[in-house]
């Protein structure tokens, strides 16, 4: 299945509308591989990754696998730039800082991100990610995209 | 010390995969392979092979930068392994990774991450990722791991060893 690149954004124009942005996930094979869902709670945007056994990196604990976490922050990123951004394009990744501070323990892991700074090139987006406990993050992230539009690149 | 004794690389790198497949859920499901290491020097390059699962944009087939992501902070852990005395167990503290092209659609790709400076709680790691040139670089990063963490190692989960106290 491929989604064009105008497909998706008027799929994120229209998510941005319904609160409903499992049509945008789904158009993302490694969101469905990893178990990423994008979800409108309390008038935020948070992303969830579902547990399964395939996201272990530790089974002796067990803990989720780092690569997973970061994932999840990055893509917590990306979607609070699509559902916040004025005219929609696709972020492009420029770096990801991930700071580790509790294991993953083998439940769902959420994640929220807000938007530090959006300039006309690059924007900048903190994320962090809890399990149980919001209060209690288990890592966060730094990360700074490229956001120009198509017309920019050429 | 007694000097260990020296096995081929190709069985080296065989019990060290299966050790980090079976014994780590996700580097299965990435289809991660080690395919060189150097024991004692402290580098591993590991292999993630091009899957329709990992696209992150089927417009263009490119690989999602989570999958990226997973495969630098693999590479990186096992060249931290790699520099250990004993085998105990790790945790990433923070990776940073910048993207530096998209990766080609199609193509696997590899990440080689060697320590700079392994101590008694911290590693220290740089790593790049590429198709099949190192100065045509897709990624770079720099990562540290504590050492000693709770829970047993892939290498020691085969046989139960005694905690070395040296946990967080």
């Amino acid at each position: 299945m491929t989604v064009s690149h105008s497909e998706l954004v008027a799929r994120v124009e229209q998510a941005r509308k319904d609160d409903d942005w499992s049509p945008v996930t789904d158009a993302i094979p490694y969101a469905r591989f990893l178990g990423l869902h994008a979800e409108a709670r309390d008038g935020e945007l948070l992303m969830r990754l579902a547990f399964s056994p395939g996201l272990v990196g530790n089974p002796s604990i067990p803990a989720l696998h780092g690569g997973t976490l970061g994932a999840l922050l990055e893509s917590a990123a990306i979607f609070q730039l699509l559902a916040e951004m004025e005219t929609v394009v696709l972020p492009k990744t420029i770096t990801v800082t991930v700071d580790y501070m509790r294991s993953g323990r083998a439940v769902d892991t959420w994640a929220s991100a807000t938007i530090a700074k959006h300039g006309r090139r690059v924007a900048s987006v903190h994320a962090i990610a809890w399990q149980d406990d919001r209060t209690k993050p288990i890592a966060s992230a730094t990360a700074h995209f490229l956001v120009l539009g198509r017309d920019d690149e050429k | 010390m007694t000097e260990p004794i020296p096995l081929p690389k190709s069985r080296v790198l065989e019990i060290m995969n299966q050790a980090f497949r079976d014994g780590v859920p996700h580097n299965k499901a990435l289809g991660l392979e080690i395919v060189d290491v150097g024991p004692g020097e402290g580098f591993a390059a590991i292999r993630l092979p091009y899957a329709e699962q990992l696209v992150g944009d089927t417009e263009t087939g490119i690989l999602h930068g989570g999958a990226i992501t997973a495969l630098i902070d693999a590479t990186c852990g096992a060249a931290v392994f790699m520099k250990l005395a004993k085998p105990v167990a790790i945790a990433t503290l923070d990776l940073r990774i910048d993207y530096l092209k998209p990766a080609t659609p199609g193509r696997a790709v590899m990440a080689r991450a060697e320590t700079v400076k392994v101590t008694r709680n911290v590693g220290f790691v740089r790593a790049l990722a590429y198709h099949d040139d190192a100065a045509d670089p897709i990624a770079s990063a720099a990562g540290t791991f504590m050492i000693g963490t709770k829970g047993r190692s892939v290498a020691q989960r085969s046989k139960r060893a005694p905690d070395d106290g040296s946990g967080t």
